[in-house]
Protein backbone atom coordinates (compact mmCIF):
# COMPACT_ATOMS: atom_id res chain seq x y z
CA UNK A 1 0.00 0.00 0.00
CA UNK A 2 1.42 3.21 -0.80
CA UNK A 3 0.48 6.26 1.03
CA UNK A 4 0.00 10.14 0.00
CA UNK A 5 3.46 12.14 -0.98
CA UNK A 6 2.89 14.09 2.16
CA UNK A 7 3.17 12.05 4.59
CA UNK A 8 6.14 10.78 6.57
CA UNK A 9 4.72 7.86 8.76
CA UNK A 10 1.33 6.06 8.11
CA UNK A 11 0.14 3.38 10.29
CA UNK A 12 -3.18 1.37 8.78
CA UNK A 13 -4.60 -0.99 10.86
CA UNK A 14 -1.73 -2.26 13.24
CA UNK A 15 -1.55 -4.75 15.26
CA UNK A 16 1.23 -5.76 17.46
CA UNK A 17 1.61 -8.76 19.42
CA UNK A 18 4.71 -10.04 21.24
CA UNK A 19 4.69 -14.34 21.08
CA UNK A 20 1.18 -15.58 21.33
CA UNK A 21 0.35 -13.12 24.04
CA UNK A 22 -2.65 -11.00 23.47
CA UNK A 23 -2.33 -7.27 21.42
CA UNK A 24 -0.63 -5.17 22.75
CA UNK A 25 -1.29 -2.42 20.14
CA UNK A 26 -4.50 -3.04 18.12
CA UNK A 27 -6.12 -1.50 15.24
CA UNK A 28 -3.67 1.50 15.19
CA UNK A 29 -4.00 4.13 12.35
CA UNK A 30 -2.59 7.46 11.67
CA UNK A 31 -0.63 9.51 9.87
CA UNK A 32 2.09 11.76 10.98
CA UNK A 33 2.94 15.42 8.34
CA UNK A 34 6.19 16.56 7.99
CA UNK A 35 7.25 19.09 10.11
CA UNK A 36 4.69 18.86 13.32
CA UNK A 37 4.97 17.76 16.48
CA UNK A 38 3.45 15.06 18.15
CA UNK A 39 3.16 13.86 21.65
CA UNK A 40 2.60 10.36 22.10
CA UNK A 41 0.92 9.73 25.69
CA UNK A 42 -0.79 6.67 27.65
CA UNK A 43 -0.82 4.82 30.95
CA UNK A 44 2.47 3.51 31.73
CA UNK A 45 2.02 -0.10 30.40
CA UNK A 46 -0.39 1.30 27.51
CA UNK A 47 2.17 0.59 24.65
CA UNK A 48 4.20 4.16 24.06
CA UNK A 49 7.04 2.19 23.85
CA UNK A 50 5.61 -0.85 21.53
CA UNK A 51 4.32 1.62 19.02
CA UNK A 52 7.59 3.58 19.16
CA UNK A 53 9.22 0.65 18.22
CA UNK A 54 7.64 -0.15 15.32
CA UNK A 55 8.17 3.94 14.29
CA UNK A 56 11.93 3.22 14.38
CA UNK A 57 11.85 -0.10 12.82
CA UNK A 58 13.13 -2.25 15.84
CA UNK A 59 10.20 -4.59 15.19
CA UNK A 60 7.64 -5.59 12.86
CA UNK A 61 3.88 -5.30 13.47
CA UNK A 62 2.13 -8.52 13.59
CA UNK A 63 -0.48 -7.29 10.96
CA UNK A 64 -1.55 -4.03 9.51
CA UNK A 65 0.52 -1.80 7.12
CA UNK A 66 3.30 0.43 8.93
CA UNK A 67 4.66 2.68 5.86
CA UNK A 68 7.64 5.56 6.28
CA UNK A 69 8.77 7.73 3.90
CA UNK A 70 6.15 6.55 1.50
CA UNK A 71 7.20 2.85 1.53
CA UNK A 72 5.59 -0.07 2.61
CA UNK A 73 8.02 -1.47 5.65
CA UNK A 74 6.53 -4.62 6.22
CA UNK A 75 7.06 -6.28 3.23
CA UNK A 76 10.40 -4.30 2.80
CA UNK A 77 13.39 -6.98 2.30
CA UNK A 78 15.77 -6.38 5.61
CA UNK A 79 18.45 -5.07 3.62
CA UNK A 80 17.14 -2.15 2.94
CA UNK A 81 15.76 -0.61 6.23
CA UNK A 82 19.26 0.37 7.53
CA UNK A 83 18.57 3.23 5.35
CA UNK A 84 15.68 3.98 6.37
CA UNK A 85 17.12 3.76 10.19
CA UNK A 86 19.46 6.35 8.74
CA UNK A 87 16.69 8.67 8.35
CA UNK A 88 15.30 8.44 12.04
CA UNK A 89 16.87 9.70 14.73
CA UNK A 90 15.79 8.05 18.37
CA UNK A 91 16.14 9.14 21.74
CA UNK A 92 15.90 5.57 23.62
CA UNK A 93 14.27 5.81 27.15
CA UNK A 94 17.00 4.29 28.59
CA UNK A 95 19.55 6.23 26.23
CA UNK A 96 21.61 2.89 25.24
CA UNK A 97 24.54 5.02 24.46
CA UNK A 98 27.77 3.29 24.13
CA UNK A 99 29.64 2.55 27.08
CA UNK A 100 33.05 2.27 26.10
CA UNK A 101 32.72 5.38 23.77
CA UNK A 102 33.49 9.14 24.97
CA UNK A 103 30.55 11.31 24.37
CA UNK A 104 32.20 12.49 21.53
CA UNK A 105 32.23 8.98 19.63
CA UNK A 106 28.72 8.25 20.79
CA UNK A 107 26.93 11.41 19.09
CA UNK A 108 29.63 10.81 16.04
CA UNK A 109 28.60 7.56 15.80
CA UNK A 110 25.91 7.78 13.59
CA UNK A 111 27.65 9.99 11.05
CA UNK A 112 30.59 7.15 11.32
CA UNK A 113 28.01 4.28 10.46
CA UNK A 114 26.89 6.30 7.27
CA UNK A 115 30.74 6.62 6.36
CA UNK A 116 31.17 10.61 6.52
CA UNK A 117 34.73 10.98 6.27
CA UNK A 118 36.86 12.02 10.12
CA UNK A 119 37.48 15.27 8.23
CA UNK A 120 34.04 16.21 7.85
CA UNK A 121 32.90 14.60 11.04
CA UNK A 122 34.58 16.97 14.00
CA UNK A 123 32.85 20.26 12.82
CA UNK A 124 29.61 19.22 13.32
CA UNK A 125 30.27 16.74 15.96
CA UNK A 126 31.48 19.60 18.52
CA UNK A 127 28.89 22.00 17.71
CA UNK A 128 26.36 19.13 18.69
CA UNK A 129 28.11 18.65 21.88
CA UNK A 130 28.34 22.28 22.68
CA UNK A 131 24.78 23.37 21.67
CA UNK A 132 23.40 20.46 24.86
CA UNK A 133 26.19 21.94 26.63
CA UNK A 134 28.74 18.93 26.76
CA UNK A 135 31.73 20.45 25.12
CA UNK A 136 33.76 20.52 28.56
CA UNK A 137 32.41 16.76 29.02
CA UNK A 138 33.42 15.35 25.25
CA UNK A 139 36.11 13.22 26.47
CA UNK A 140 34.06 11.60 29.34
CA UNK A 141 32.80 8.08 29.20
CA UNK A 142 28.70 7.49 30.01
CA UNK A 143 29.58 5.93 33.24
CA UNK A 144 31.17 9.41 34.42
CA UNK A 145 28.30 11.49 33.65
CA UNK A 146 25.23 12.71 35.25
CA UNK A 147 21.32 11.13 34.06
CA UNK A 148 20.93 14.76 32.32
CA UNK A 149 24.42 14.96 31.06
CA UNK A 150 23.46 10.83 28.91
CA UNK A 151 20.03 12.34 28.14
CA UNK A 152 21.43 15.16 26.11
CA UNK A 153 24.65 12.75 24.56
CA UNK A 154 21.58 10.63 23.68
CA UNK A 155 19.95 13.52 22.04
CA UNK A 156 22.92 14.24 20.62
CA UNK A 157 23.38 11.40 18.35
CA UNK A 158 19.57 11.23 17.66
CA UNK A 159 19.79 14.73 15.90
CA UNK A 160 23.62 14.62 14.35
CA UNK A 161 22.19 13.16 11.48
CA UNK A 162 19.75 15.53 10.87
CA UNK A 163 17.28 13.06 10.54
CA UNK A 164 13.40 13.83 8.83
CA UNK A 165 11.96 11.98 11.89
CA UNK A 166 12.91 12.33 15.39
CA UNK A 167 11.27 9.64 17.74
CA UNK A 168 11.92 10.28 22.33
CA UNK A 169 10.75 7.47 24.16
CA UNK A 170 10.05 9.38 27.52
CA UNK A 171 12.91 11.90 27.20
CA UNK A 172 11.90 14.13 30.48
CA UNK A 173 11.53 10.65 32.82
CA UNK A 174 15.24 11.17 34.51
CA UNK A 175 15.41 14.70 35.13
CA UNK A 176 13.98 17.55 36.98
CA UNK A 177 11.47 19.44 35.67
CA UNK A 178 13.98 22.89 34.99
CA UNK A 179 16.09 20.09 32.57
CA UNK A 180 12.36 18.55 31.54
CA UNK A 181 11.67 22.04 30.09
CA UNK A 182 15.47 22.76 28.29
CA UNK A 183 14.93 18.90 26.60
CA UNK A 184 11.20 20.24 25.30
CA UNK A 185 12.63 23.47 24.02
CA UNK A 186 15.26 21.35 22.31
CA UNK A 187 13.17 19.17 20.04
CA UNK A 188 10.73 22.17 19.32
CA UNK A 189 13.34 24.31 18.01
CA UNK A 190 14.48 21.14 16.03
CA UNK A 191 10.90 20.44 15.05
CA UNK A 192 10.63 24.04 13.35
CA UNK A 193 14.00 23.55 11.27
CA UNK A 194 11.39 21.36 9.73
CA UNK A 195 12.25 17.75 11.61
CA UNK A 196 8.96 15.66 12.54
CA UNK A 197 8.72 14.45 16.25
CA UNK A 198 7.38 12.22 18.14
CA UNK A 199 7.79 12.52 21.73
CA UNK A 200 6.42 9.24 23.97
CA UNK A 201 5.32 10.54 27.73
CA UNK A 202 2.84 9.76 30.66
CA UNK A 203 3.57 13.28 32.18
CA UNK A 204 0.31 15.25 31.08
CA UNK A 205 1.93 18.40 32.07
CA UNK A 206 4.65 18.24 29.18
CA UNK A 207 1.84 18.47 26.84
CA UNK A 208 0.87 22.40 27.39
CA UNK A 209 4.35 23.32 27.15
CA UNK A 210 4.83 22.87 23.39
CA UNK A 211 1.97 24.97 22.22
CA UNK A 212 1.27 23.71 18.58
CA UNK A 213 1.69 19.90 19.47
CA UNK A 214 -0.61 17.25 18.29
CA UNK A 215 -1.75 14.71 20.76
CA UNK A 216 -1.41 11.04 20.20
CA UNK A 217 -3.49 8.99 23.34
CA UNK A 218 -3.03 5.63 23.67
CA UNK A 219 -5.43 3.28 25.71
CA UNK A 220 -5.02 -0.45 26.15
CA UNK A 221 -3.16 -0.49 22.61
CA UNK A 222 -5.75 1.41 21.02
CA UNK A 223 -5.33 5.09 19.88
CA UNK A 224 -7.64 7.63 20.80
CA UNK A 225 -7.32 10.88 18.97
CA UNK A 226 -8.71 13.46 21.55
CA UNK A 227 -8.29 16.61 19.58
CA UNK A 228 -9.33 15.45 16.08
CA UNK A 229 -5.42 16.64 15.31
CA UNK A 230 -4.73 13.30 14.15
CA UNK A 231 -6.83 13.91 10.95
CA UNK A 232 -7.38 17.58 10.18
CA UNK A 233 -3.76 18.68 11.45
CA UNK A 234 -3.22 22.35 11.60
CA UNK A 235 0.37 23.10 9.76
CA UNK A 236 3.04 24.18 11.51
CA UNK A 237 5.30 27.38 9.23
CA UNK A 238 9.07 26.70 9.03
CA UNK A 239 11.39 29.03 10.11
CA UNK A 240 12.85 30.90 6.75
CA UNK A 241 15.93 29.24 5.97
CA UNK A 242 15.86 25.81 7.72
CA UNK A 243 15.39 22.33 5.80
CA UNK A 244 13.13 22.84 3.00
CA UNK A 245 9.46 20.44 3.79
CA UNK A 246 8.59 18.94 0.43
CA UNK B 1 17.72 28.86 23.28
CA UNK B 2 20.57 29.41 20.12
CA UNK B 3 19.76 27.45 16.77
CA UNK B 4 20.62 23.65 16.66
CA UNK B 5 23.43 23.24 14.40
CA UNK B 6 22.95 21.51 11.38
CA UNK B 7 25.14 19.07 10.22
CA UNK B 8 26.07 18.55 6.25
CA UNK B 9 22.74 17.05 4.79
CA UNK B 10 23.87 14.18 2.71
CA UNK B 11 25.86 12.80 6.01
CA UNK B 12 22.91 10.05 6.81
CA UNK B 13 22.18 8.75 3.23
CA UNK B 14 25.78 8.08 2.81
CA UNK B 15 26.54 4.67 2.58
CA UNK B 16 30.38 4.59 2.27
CA UNK B 17 31.62 1.19 4.85
CA UNK B 18 32.65 2.01 8.52
CA UNK B 19 35.33 -0.37 9.34
CA UNK B 20 39.28 -0.16 10.34
CA UNK B 21 39.72 0.94 14.09
CA UNK B 22 37.29 3.37 14.42
CA UNK B 23 34.75 0.41 14.17
CA UNK B 24 36.95 -1.91 16.05
CA UNK B 25 36.47 0.44 18.54
CA UNK B 26 32.91 -0.31 19.25
CA UNK B 27 33.55 -3.49 20.36
CA UNK B 28 36.68 -3.35 22.47
CA UNK B 29 36.19 -7.16 24.15
CA UNK B 30 35.22 -8.76 20.50
CA UNK B 31 38.61 -9.70 20.82
CA UNK B 32 38.40 -13.54 21.29
CA UNK B 33 38.43 -13.19 25.11
CA UNK B 34 41.85 -14.63 26.83
CA UNK B 35 42.59 -18.52 25.86
CA UNK B 36 41.08 -17.77 22.34
CA UNK B 37 44.89 -17.63 20.47
CA UNK B 38 46.32 -20.25 22.37
CA UNK B 39 43.62 -22.43 21.29
CA UNK B 40 43.95 -21.86 17.85
CA UNK B 41 47.45 -21.80 18.13
CA UNK B 42 47.82 -25.27 19.38
CA UNK B 43 45.08 -25.99 16.75
CA UNK B 44 47.36 -24.97 14.13
CA UNK B 45 50.57 -26.41 15.92
CA UNK B 46 48.64 -30.19 15.86
CA UNK B 47 47.31 -29.55 11.88
CA UNK B 48 50.93 -28.57 11.25
CA UNK B 49 52.43 -31.17 12.25
CA UNK B 50 49.73 -34.36 11.00
CA UNK B 51 49.90 -32.42 7.72
CA UNK B 52 53.38 -33.09 7.63
CA UNK B 53 53.72 -36.20 8.74
CA UNK B 54 50.83 -37.11 6.26
CA UNK B 55 52.97 -35.07 3.30
CA UNK B 56 56.27 -37.30 4.84
CA UNK B 57 54.89 -40.33 4.66
CA UNK B 58 53.06 -39.60 0.94
CA UNK B 59 57.07 -38.43 -0.43
CA UNK B 60 57.95 -42.11 1.45
CA UNK B 61 55.38 -44.22 -0.47
CA UNK B 62 55.73 -42.29 -4.07
CA UNK B 63 59.86 -42.52 -3.80
CA UNK B 64 59.65 -46.01 -2.62
CA UNK B 65 57.14 -47.05 -5.15
CA UNK B 66 59.29 -45.57 -7.92
CA UNK B 67 62.22 -47.16 -6.54
CA UNK B 68 60.61 -50.75 -6.45
CA UNK B 69 58.41 -50.29 -9.57
CA UNK B 70 60.71 -52.23 -11.79
CA UNK B 71 62.79 -53.90 -9.11
CA UNK B 72 63.36 -57.39 -9.10
CA UNK B 73 65.51 -59.89 -6.78
CA UNK B 74 66.52 -63.26 -8.14
CA UNK B 75 67.86 -64.93 -5.01
CA UNK B 76 70.04 -68.34 -5.57
CA UNK B 77 70.19 -70.70 -2.63
CA UNK B 78 72.92 -73.53 -3.12
CA UNK B 79 74.61 -74.65 -0.52
CA UNK B 80 77.91 -75.90 -3.11
CA UNK B 81 79.75 -72.65 -4.02
CA UNK B 82 80.97 -73.61 -7.10
CA UNK B 83 77.50 -74.75 -8.59
CA UNK B 84 76.17 -71.51 -7.36
CA UNK B 85 78.32 -69.41 -8.78
CA UNK B 86 77.82 -71.28 -12.11
CA UNK B 87 74.20 -70.85 -12.17
CA UNK B 88 74.31 -66.79 -10.78
CA UNK B 89 76.78 -66.42 -13.92
CA UNK B 90 74.14 -68.34 -16.69
CA UNK B 91 70.96 -66.20 -14.53
CA UNK B 92 72.18 -63.30 -15.54
CA UNK B 93 73.58 -64.12 -19.28
CA UNK B 94 69.83 -65.57 -19.56
CA UNK B 95 68.55 -62.28 -18.48
CA UNK B 96 70.66 -59.64 -19.87
CA UNK B 97 69.55 -60.71 -22.57
CA UNK B 98 65.87 -60.83 -22.21
CA UNK B 99 64.42 -57.73 -24.04
CA UNK B 100 62.20 -56.23 -20.36
CA UNK B 101 65.05 -56.52 -18.52
CA UNK B 102 67.31 -52.90 -18.04
CA UNK B 103 69.83 -53.51 -16.08
CA UNK B 104 71.18 -56.70 -13.99
CA UNK B 105 73.70 -56.62 -10.61
CA UNK B 106 75.23 -59.55 -9.31
CA UNK B 107 75.42 -58.14 -5.64
CA UNK B 108 79.22 -58.60 -4.58
CA UNK B 109 79.87 -60.86 -1.88
CA UNK B 110 81.65 -58.00 0.37
CA UNK B 111 78.29 -56.43 -0.23
CA UNK B 112 76.16 -58.96 0.98
CA UNK B 113 78.21 -59.80 4.17
CA UNK B 114 78.30 -56.33 5.37
CA UNK B 115 74.42 -56.64 5.22
CA UNK B 116 74.09 -60.02 7.38
CA UNK B 117 77.31 -58.40 9.66
CA UNK B 118 74.84 -57.61 11.68
CA UNK B 119 73.20 -61.14 12.31
CA UNK B 120 76.27 -63.07 11.55
CA UNK B 121 79.02 -61.24 12.96
CA UNK B 122 81.98 -60.06 11.03
CA UNK B 123 84.06 -62.65 8.84
CA UNK B 124 81.30 -65.15 8.45
CA UNK B 125 82.39 -68.53 6.98
CA UNK B 126 80.64 -69.35 3.88
CA UNK B 127 80.75 -72.94 4.94
CA UNK B 128 79.22 -72.43 8.55
CA UNK B 129 76.29 -70.39 6.36
CA UNK B 130 75.33 -71.09 3.19
CA UNK B 131 74.69 -67.77 1.43
CA UNK B 132 72.71 -66.91 -1.15
CA UNK B 133 73.88 -65.15 -3.84
CA UNK B 134 71.97 -62.04 -5.16
CA UNK B 135 70.89 -60.52 -8.53
CA UNK B 136 68.94 -57.14 -8.58
CA UNK B 137 67.32 -56.44 -11.67
CA UNK B 138 65.88 -53.15 -13.15
CA UNK B 139 63.00 -53.69 -15.95
CA UNK B 140 62.21 -51.41 -18.13
CA UNK B 141 58.49 -51.34 -16.94
CA UNK B 142 56.95 -52.38 -13.90
CA UNK B 143 57.41 -55.98 -12.37
CA UNK B 144 54.06 -57.16 -13.66
CA UNK B 145 53.27 -61.01 -13.02
CA UNK B 146 53.09 -61.78 -16.93
CA UNK B 147 56.72 -61.21 -17.27
CA UNK B 148 57.85 -62.10 -13.85
CA UNK B 149 56.29 -65.62 -15.08
CA UNK B 150 58.56 -65.73 -18.09
CA UNK B 151 61.86 -64.83 -16.52
CA UNK B 152 61.00 -67.91 -14.05
CA UNK B 153 60.00 -70.12 -16.51
CA UNK B 154 64.08 -69.10 -18.37
CA UNK B 155 65.53 -69.25 -15.22
CA UNK B 156 64.08 -72.57 -14.41
CA UNK B 157 66.38 -73.98 -17.25
CA UNK B 158 69.67 -72.80 -16.63
CA UNK B 159 69.47 -72.12 -13.01
CA UNK B 160 67.43 -74.36 -10.87
CA UNK B 161 68.00 -72.84 -7.37
CA UNK B 162 66.63 -69.15 -8.31
CA UNK B 163 63.84 -67.24 -6.95
CA UNK B 164 62.32 -64.54 -8.53
CA UNK B 165 60.62 -61.77 -6.32
CA UNK B 166 59.34 -58.65 -7.54
CA UNK B 167 60.59 -56.15 -4.36
CA UNK B 168 57.60 -54.61 -4.72
CA UNK B 169 55.34 -57.65 -3.45
CA UNK B 170 57.06 -58.29 -0.21
CA UNK B 171 56.31 -54.41 0.98
CA UNK B 172 53.27 -54.74 -0.21
CA UNK B 173 51.57 -54.50 3.03
CA UNK B 174 53.94 -51.62 3.89
CA UNK B 175 52.37 -49.52 1.66
CA UNK B 176 49.37 -50.18 2.32
CA UNK B 177 49.82 -50.03 6.24
CA UNK B 178 50.91 -46.80 4.90
CA UNK B 179 48.09 -45.56 3.23
CA UNK B 180 46.09 -46.26 6.26
CA UNK B 181 48.20 -44.18 7.61
CA UNK B 182 48.26 -41.02 5.55
CA UNK B 183 44.29 -41.75 5.76
CA UNK B 184 44.44 -41.03 9.17
CA UNK B 185 46.59 -38.22 8.87
CA UNK B 186 43.92 -36.46 6.15
CA UNK B 187 41.29 -37.13 8.68
CA UNK B 188 43.29 -35.64 11.67
CA UNK B 189 43.71 -32.69 9.59
CA UNK B 190 39.58 -32.59 8.75
CA UNK B 191 39.20 -32.63 12.38
CA UNK B 192 41.25 -30.22 14.08
CA UNK B 193 39.61 -27.87 11.14
CA UNK B 194 35.81 -29.07 12.47
CA UNK B 195 37.49 -28.42 16.21
CA UNK B 196 38.61 -25.16 15.43
CA UNK B 197 35.85 -24.17 13.59
CA UNK B 198 34.06 -24.94 16.48
CA UNK B 199 36.12 -23.32 18.90
CA UNK B 200 35.52 -20.00 17.03
CA UNK B 201 32.14 -20.32 16.70
CA UNK B 202 31.97 -20.79 20.51
CA UNK B 203 34.09 -17.72 21.25
CA UNK B 204 32.41 -15.60 18.78
CA UNK B 205 29.15 -16.12 20.22
CA UNK B 206 30.14 -15.26 23.41
CA UNK B 207 31.71 -12.04 22.19
CA UNK B 208 28.91 -11.37 20.28
CA UNK B 209 26.76 -12.37 23.89
CA UNK B 210 28.81 -9.53 25.87
CA UNK B 211 28.54 -6.80 22.77
CA UNK B 212 24.85 -7.25 22.55
CA UNK B 213 23.89 -4.00 23.25
CA UNK B 214 26.52 -2.34 21.22
CA UNK B 215 25.29 -4.29 18.47
CA UNK B 216 21.72 -3.20 19.08
CA UNK B 217 22.63 0.88 18.77
CA UNK B 218 24.98 0.23 15.51
CA UNK B 219 22.01 -2.49 13.80
CA UNK B 220 19.08 0.45 15.04
CA UNK B 221 21.61 3.42 14.01
CA UNK B 222 21.20 2.30 10.63
CA UNK B 223 24.53 0.29 10.79
CA UNK B 224 24.03 -2.41 8.04
CA UNK B 225 25.11 -6.36 9.24
CA UNK B 226 28.40 -6.49 7.08
CA UNK B 227 29.20 -3.50 8.73
CA UNK B 228 28.46 -5.25 12.07
CA UNK B 229 29.75 -8.70 10.71
CA UNK B 230 33.15 -6.92 9.94
CA UNK B 231 33.91 -5.39 13.25
CA UNK B 232 33.92 -8.80 14.60
CA UNK B 233 35.83 -10.51 11.85
CA UNK B 234 38.74 -7.71 12.22
CA UNK B 235 39.18 -9.06 15.65
CA UNK B 236 38.79 -12.05 15.48
CA UNK B 237 41.11 -12.45 12.45
CA UNK B 238 43.25 -10.73 14.61
CA UNK B 239 43.54 -13.18 17.31
CA UNK B 240 43.93 -15.93 14.59
CA UNK B 241 46.67 -14.54 13.16
CA UNK B 242 48.43 -14.28 16.43
CA UNK B 243 47.17 -17.73 17.44
CA UNK B 244 48.20 -19.46 13.45
CA UNK B 245 51.89 -17.77 13.81
CA UNK B 246 52.13 -19.25 18.15
CA UNK B 247 50.96 -22.60 16.04
CA UNK B 248 53.29 -22.30 13.22
CA UNK B 249 56.13 -22.27 14.93
CA UNK B 250 55.20 -24.92 17.54
CA UNK B 251 54.40 -27.21 14.52
CA UNK B 252 57.82 -26.61 12.76
CA UNK B 253 59.80 -26.68 15.83
CA UNK B 254 58.11 -30.28 16.27
CA UNK B 255 58.98 -31.10 13.11
CA UNK B 256 62.23 -30.20 12.67
CA UNK B 257 63.07 -31.97 16.08
CA UNK B 258 61.45 -34.97 14.51
CA UNK B 259 63.26 -34.81 10.65
CA UNK B 260 66.59 -34.40 12.82
CA UNK B 261 65.71 -37.88 15.03
CA UNK B 262 64.73 -39.77 11.99
CA UNK B 263 67.81 -38.49 9.99
CA UNK B 264 70.02 -40.29 12.46
CA UNK B 265 68.07 -43.13 11.17
CA UNK B 266 70.23 -44.33 8.76
CA UNK B 267 67.53 -45.94 6.35
CA UNK B 268 67.35 -45.98 3.01
CA UNK B 269 63.40 -45.41 3.34
CA UNK B 270 63.09 -43.05 6.05
CA UNK B 271 65.64 -40.95 4.00
CA UNK B 272 63.35 -41.02 0.79
CA UNK B 273 60.46 -39.10 3.02
CA UNK B 274 61.84 -35.66 3.75
CA UNK B 275 59.63 -32.90 2.83
CA UNK B 276 59.85 -30.90 -0.74
CA UNK B 277 59.12 -27.22 -0.64
CA UNK B 278 56.15 -27.19 -1.77
CA UNK B 279 54.99 -29.53 0.97
CA UNK B 280 56.86 -26.59 3.66
CA UNK B 281 54.66 -23.95 1.45
CA UNK B 282 51.35 -26.49 1.99
CA UNK B 283 52.30 -26.06 5.80
CA UNK B 284 52.38 -22.46 5.90
CA UNK B 285 49.42 -22.23 4.57
CA UNK B 286 47.71 -24.08 7.43
CA UNK B 287 47.74 -21.27 9.74
CA UNK B 288 46.38 -19.10 6.58
CA UNK B 289 43.44 -21.09 6.06
CA UNK B 290 42.88 -21.40 10.31
CA UNK B 291 43.00 -17.15 9.70
CA UNK B 292 40.14 -17.95 6.75
CA UNK B 293 37.99 -20.47 8.67
CA UNK B 294 38.29 -18.18 11.92
CA UNK B 295 37.08 -15.26 10.32
CA UNK B 296 34.21 -16.95 7.95
CA UNK B 297 33.16 -18.68 11.38
CA UNK B 298 33.02 -15.40 13.06
CA UNK B 299 30.80 -13.64 9.86
CA UNK B 300 28.55 -16.24 9.66
CA UNK B 301 27.71 -16.74 13.50
CA UNK B 302 27.35 -12.86 13.33
CA UNK B 303 25.10 -12.75 10.54
CA UNK B 304 23.08 -15.71 11.81
CA UNK B 305 22.36 -13.62 15.41
CA UNK B 306 21.66 -10.03 13.16
CA UNK B 307 19.10 -11.53 11.28
CA UNK B 308 17.10 -12.43 14.39
CA UNK B 309 17.17 -8.83 14.62
CA UNK B 310 14.81 -6.96 12.43
N1 LIG C 1 9.44 -7.46 24.54
C1 LIG C 1 8.23 -7.67 25.10
N2 LIG C 1 7.77 -8.93 25.24
C2 LIG C 1 6.55 -9.17 25.79
N3 LIG C 1 5.72 -8.20 26.24
C3 LIG C 1 6.13 -6.93 26.13
C4 LIG C 1 7.39 -6.60 25.57
N4 LIG C 1 7.53 -5.25 25.58
C5 LIG C 1 6.39 -4.78 26.13
N5 LIG C 1 5.55 -5.76 26.47
C6 LIG C 1 4.22 -5.61 27.05
O1 LIG C 1 3.47 -4.78 26.20
C7 LIG C 1 2.69 -3.88 26.94
C8 LIG C 1 2.98 -2.47 26.54
O2 LIG C 1 4.31 -2.16 26.91
P1 LIG C 1 5.04 -0.83 26.48
O3 LIG C 1 4.92 -0.69 25.02
O4 LIG C 1 6.41 -0.85 27.04
O5 LIG C 1 4.15 0.27 27.20
P2 LIG C 1 4.53 1.74 27.66
O6 LIG C 1 5.78 2.15 26.95
O7 LIG C 1 3.36 2.55 27.29
O8 LIG C 1 4.71 1.70 29.13
C9 LIG C 1 2.97 -4.16 28.41
O9 LIG C 1 1.94 -4.97 28.89
C10 LIG C 1 4.26 -4.91 28.38
O10 LIG C 1 4.30 -5.84 29.44
MG1 LIG D 1 7.67 2.77 27.68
Amino acid sequence: MSSAPGDIVRFDNVGLRYGTDREVLSDVSFTLYPGSFYFLTGASGAGKTSLLKLLYLAQRPSRGVVSMFGTDTVTLPRSRLPGFRRRIGVVFQDFRLVPHLSAYDNVALPLRVSGVREDDLHMPVSDMLDWVGLSERAQARPASLSGGEQQRVAIARAVIGRPELLVADEPTGNVDPEMALKLLRLFDSLNRLGTTVVVATHDVHLLRKVPESLIMRLDKGRLSDPTGALRYPPRREPVPGSQAVP
Amino acid sequence: MRKPPLPAKGAVTGNKRFRGTRAAQLVPDARLAGPMPWVIAIMIALTVIAAAGGLALSNLVSDARADLAGGVTVQIVEASAPERDAQVRRAARVLEQDSAVRAVRIVPEAELEALLEPWLGAGVQNEAVPMPALIDLRLRGSADAATLQRLRGKLREVAPAARLDAQSAWLGPVFSAITSLLWLAAALVVLLAVTSAAAVWLAARSALGGNRPTIEIVHLLGGTDSQIARIFQRSVAFDAMLGGAVGLLLGLAAILLLGQQFARVDSGMVAGGGLHWQDWLLLAAVPLCGVGIAVLTARLTILAALRRML
